[in-house]
């Protein structure tokens, strides 16, 4: 399993986080977005110690814009936690880290 | 004296809390700055700063968070990422307990900073992330051609409100007064703006919608007139709060929570500093919060080496 995020995007998502046997974290964002940039290091922090349990993507919203409007994503950044392809959660703004690791953990 | 961790912690990584930490690194003090999110602090959320001087062609928030970072750490500025849960500053030796340990230090200098003040109106919450919003530049793409309120009267909310007509077809200003306390400048350009529409005198009293935001209820204060918006989004800005809760309770604040300093930045405590917009100011920019910070680096510094003489 790769350690790390990978980008996921309207024509993967069904079969990478709807179809996945792990539970899957999907960070949306756009460059333009500067919490996003702010938080992408904490979420990559987190990826490479849960990225074993856990898949992390990374979509981005003006690249992909089908995705966010099926989930209703209006702000950014946005967090959704997906498990056996439902939203299990969903963070929207910036977090902190330990919240968001508590999350992570929830999803175990 | 007992042993510290640390001469000096900065709690907060926005301008105040990254100007400190160049100033104290730069000072050779040994020191460190926990940030609870990512440094920066509100200049994140803030697509252009045309105030700051030294940078003509206006500023994005992230690129001078990432050039102030850099330049803190050039001097060796430590900047860890964890949240200040509670602090125990009344003693000679401050206690600052983190997420997983406590450290202890000579001095502290709390740059923890301020969050949107929320309007408290039913619908509010329900609808965050999904049309309710506090951050235009993170937020604002997703109503292009849309129509949008935004509720505030001051210097954000309009600069903000003229960033939303980038994308939004309209947006409709509301302001429950009927002057606005926002820099005079920004009136004009809002003003001179046909995509915005200003109600003045009005409030708003309810966000509705199903899955997302679809209106706004608003009632003028002076004519008791109510009515409703249809708008696909509502941006809140009509201040701040301080991040103070993890204070300790002896900290002298004033009435609204922010924490109270004379000219040197030194709090109520001896050994504890203030910086930005956490303080009790008259203004909250980023030239006054590094301004602050700098004094509160000098003061802390002074106050350091008179403890260990």
């Amino acid at each position: 399993m790769a350690i790390g995020i990978s980008e996921v995007g309207d024509g993967d998502f069904g079969t990478e986080v709807l179809q996945s046997d792990l539970p899957v974290l999907v960070d949306f964002w756009a460059p333009w977005c500067g919490p996003c940039r702010a938080i992408a290091p904490v979420v990559e922090e987190l990826a490479g110690v849960y990225g074993g349990k856990v898949k992390f993507f990374k979509c981005n919203v003006d690249d992909n814009p089908v995705t966010p409007g099926k989930y209703g994503i209006k702000a950014i950044p946005t967090l959704i936690f997906f498990k056996g392809g439902n939203v299990s959660d969903q963070i929207t703004g910036m977090v902190a880290k330990a919240k968001l690791e508590d999350k992570i953990k929830n999803l175990l | 004296m007992e042993k510290v961790d640390y001469d000096l912690v900065i709690i907060g990584g926005g301008p105040a809390g990254l100007t400190a930490g160049l100033y104290a690194a730069r000072g050779r003090m040994n020191a460190v700055l926990f940030e609870k999110i990512a440094p920066g602090g509100q200049m994140l959320a803030t697509e252009y700063i045309e105030n700051y001087p030294g940078f003509p062609e206006r500023m994005n928030g992230v690129e001078l968070t990432q050039m102030m970072v850099k330049q803190a750490e050039s001097f060796g500025l430590k900047i860890e990422n964890d949240a200040v849960l509670s602090t125990d500053l009344a003693g000679t030796v401050k206690k600052i307990r983190l997420s997983n340990r406590t450290v202890a230090a000579r001095a502290v200098i709390i740059a923890s900073g301020a969050f949107p003040k929320k309007l408290g109106i039913p619908g509010e919450d329900v609808f965050i992330g999904r049309g309710v919003s506090y951050c235009s530049t993170c937020d604002a793409p997703f109503y292009r051609g849309r129509t949008v309120a935004a509720v505030g009267g001051g210097d954000t909310a309009v600069q903000e409100s003229l960033f939303l007509t980038k994308f939004a077809e309209k947006v409709y200003l509301i302001h429950r007064r009927d002057r606005f306390r926002a820099e005079k400048i920004l009136q004009e350009r809002a003003l001179a703006n046909e995509k915005i529409e200003i109600i003045r005198d009005t409030i708003a009293t309810g966000i509705e919608g199903s899955t997302a935001v679809e209106g706004v209820s608003i009632r003028n204060v002076k004519t008791g007139e109510t009515g409703k918006l249809a708008v696909d989004g509502c941006f809140i800005w009509i201040g701040i709060l301080p991040n103070s809760a993890f204070a300790d309770p002896a900290l002298k604040l004033d009435p609204f929570g922010f924490i109270v300093a004379d000219a040197e930045m030194i709090t109520s405590l001896p050994g504890v500093f203030v910086a930005g917009d956490v303080r009790s100011t008259p203004l909250r920019q980023i030239a006054t919060a590094v301004g602050d910070a700098a004094i509160a680096a000098h003061s802390a510094e002074r106050y350091i080496e008179s403890q260990k003489a």
